[in-house]
């Protein structure tokens, strides 16, 4: 990869057969002054292998980023391990890029130098970094918009930098935390169509969460349900058998999806509808 | 905009009005002065006489300054003990916000001391600088200072406090280190609320500088006040209070001029946005 970041730490190799990215039996607790620990997930295992794209889906609240939080190394598991490519995880995960639910651009950085921060960390050289910032600009639609200020560009742009932002970094894992859930269905679904692009070129291994049905399936090659929390487990797991490339909006049509999709949902809706329930019994309790 | 504009300009030349025609009693104008003799006064200071003033330490000092008209040794010392307290304080109050913030241990410790000395009447301390520093522009710098100081301090270590926690997050996943992350995510952040407070510091620069002149000093525009208000020459009081104000005005449009230079990024000027 000449001309590209190099990932630091990423001195242990690995094993060859190694899944990109292991949650062995993972459990994570929330201690809370004067109140009983909260257990957000217990007993999750879940694996993505290299070039994969695993999402998540599960009710609000159930405990989605908590475990991305797990997979980046922001959180340490309560029980249980988290292994990438082999070995285990200590500290924050080197390899992966993690694309967070809220908007994470530095307001006092243009678009270039938020796509391109990661690579000062780096510690790379200056020209080298200006010339990667610009091209993943342009890979993500946004050639031109380098000297914008993040108030100057709207939801969809500062999205799209921040995917330009984790990219460019060329991580082997890719977090995703409900990335579009904030954009207007046709932005959406174009983001959508340009983060499978991207994906399709390289290949990376991929951990994507989201609240979304058909958001998952449309881009996965496996759906992840989890329960209701607390201490939410997986309660199913579906093999997405759709030819790709795909795009998004067309293969909604096809009977496949529609099948998928009337399978996972029935798995889901139980756990949407408890949680439903137990957020009713909160409010009013 | 122009016609608001012009609104404000009215609003003045309507407040000078009611001011020149209800003082046209002398029994009223004995109380709150007469605007024709006040600008009269201001212009007469900065147009006659002549002054002077002894610049560096001592008796002798390193030089003598000769200037064109009696205001201006008092405006000059003014002025300087406000852009020195304004300055020292404002570093001293970066520097202790950034380190009590980012070292969570030393912040709690020291904390309830800082809030402490925060609510203490700042005045009472005087005195006290007077018999440390002596009369001279020393003992004001450092009543500013104890003003200033506390302002800066504050905005710095919310400003750190309040760092978007999402930032944190991906920057450390990016590969941040502690000192990149002071770098990128602490200081700029922190940057954009120490301009917020700088409004308030230079204009509590200004008061402790004057304040202290006020009780006991040579120089300065507090002393003039001072001397006015000793000879029941309410034209000068009020004279002093308008110079005031117009310098006061002044170094505000400076650090609102600084502040759209380096601000750029925040999307509107003048109100201040959590980061
Ligand atoms: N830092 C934390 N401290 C205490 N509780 C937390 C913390 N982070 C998350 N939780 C709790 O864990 C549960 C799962 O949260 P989260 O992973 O954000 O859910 P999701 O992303 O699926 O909506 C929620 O009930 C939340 O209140
Ligand atoms: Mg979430």
């Amino acid at each position: 990869m000449s001309g590209t970041a190099t990932p630091v730490g990423a001195a242990t190799p690995g094993r060859a057969d190694a899944a990109a990215l292991a949650l062995i039996d993972v459990a994570c607790r929330f201690a809370a002054a004067g109140k009983p620990a909260y257990t957000a997930v217990a007993g999750i295992s879940l694996a993505v292998q290299p070039g994969e794209f695993v999402s998540v889906v599960g009710p609000t609240g159930c405990g989605k980023s908590t475990l991305l939080n797990l997979a980046a190394g922001l959180l340490r598991p309560s029980a249980g391990s988290v292994q990438v490519f082999g070995s285990p995880l200590h500290g924050i995960n080197a390899r992966a890029g993690y694309l967070l639910q809220s908007d994470t651009l530095m307001p006092w950085r243009t678009a270039l130098q938020n796509t391109v921060v990661g690579l000062e960390y780096r510690g790379l050289p200056k020209q080298q970094i200006a010339a990667q910032g610009r091209e993943w600009l342009a890979r993500v639609g946004l050639a031109g918009f380098g000297d914008r200020y993040p108030h100057q560009l709207s939801g969809g742009m500062r999205k799209r930098v921040a995917l330009a932002q984790t990219l460019a970094l060329e991580p082997d894992i890719i977090l995703m935390d409900e990335p579009f859930s904030a954009l207007d269905v046709q932005t959406r679904q174009l983001m959508e169509n340009e983060l499978l692009a991207l994906w399709q070129a390289r290949r990376k291994a991929v951990l994507f969460i989201t609240h979304d049905l058909d958001e998952a399936i449309a881009l996965s090659d496996r759906v992840i349900v989890l329960s209701a929390g607390p201490a939410s487990h997986a309660v199913g797991e579906f093999d997405i058998d759709l030819a790709r490339p795909r795009d998004v909006a067309d293969i909604r049509a096809s009977a496949r999806f529609v099948d998928l999709h009337a399978r996972i949902w029935s798995c889901l809706r139980d756990e949407v509808l408890k949680s439903y329930a137990q957020q009713r019994a909160a409010a009013h309790g | 905009m122009v016609e608001l504009r012009a609104l404000q300009w009215s609003l003045l030349a309507a407040m000078l009005a009611l001011w020149h025609w209800v003082t046209r009693n002398p029994d009223v104008a004995f109380f709150f002065g007469e605007p024709l003799v006040v600008f009269r006064r201001i212009w007469t200071w900065f147009t006659r006489g002549d002054g002077s003033l002894q610049i560096g330490p001592g008796r002798a000092g390193w030089f003598t300054l000769h200037l064109p008209a009696e205001i201006y040794p008092h405006l000059i010392v003014t002025l300087s003990e406000t852009v020195i307290a304004f300055v020292i304080g404002a570093a001293l109050g970066t520097a202790a916000g950034l380190w009590l913030a980012l070292a969570p241990r030393t912040g709690v410790v020291l904390h309830p001391y800082v809030k402490a000395a925060n609510s203490m009447p700042r005045v009472i301390l005087a005195p006290i600088f007077a018999t440390w520093f002596g009369l001279g522009i020393w003992s004001k710098v450092a009543l500013a200072i104890t003003l200033v100081f506390f302002v800066v301090f504050f905005n710095v270590y919310q400003g750190v406090k309040e760092v978007d926690p999402g930032i944190l997050a991906s920057s450390r996943v990016m590969g941040a280190s502690r000192r990149q992350l002071l770098h990128t995510v602490y200081l700029p952040s922190a940057l954009s609320w120490l301009f917020s407070s700088l409004h308030n510091a230079v204009g509590l620069a200004f008061v402790g500088a004057v304040v202290g002149e006020y009780l006991g000093s040579a120089r300065g525009i507090g002393y003039l006040i001072l001397q006015a208000e000793g000879t029941f020459d309410v034209n000068g009081v009020f004279a002093g209070i308008i110079v005031l104000t117009v310098f006061a005005l002044l170094l505000d449009g400076m650090v609102s001029f600084i502040e759209r230079r380096y601000m750029i990024w925040r999307p509107a000027l003048g109100e201040t946005r959590r980061l």
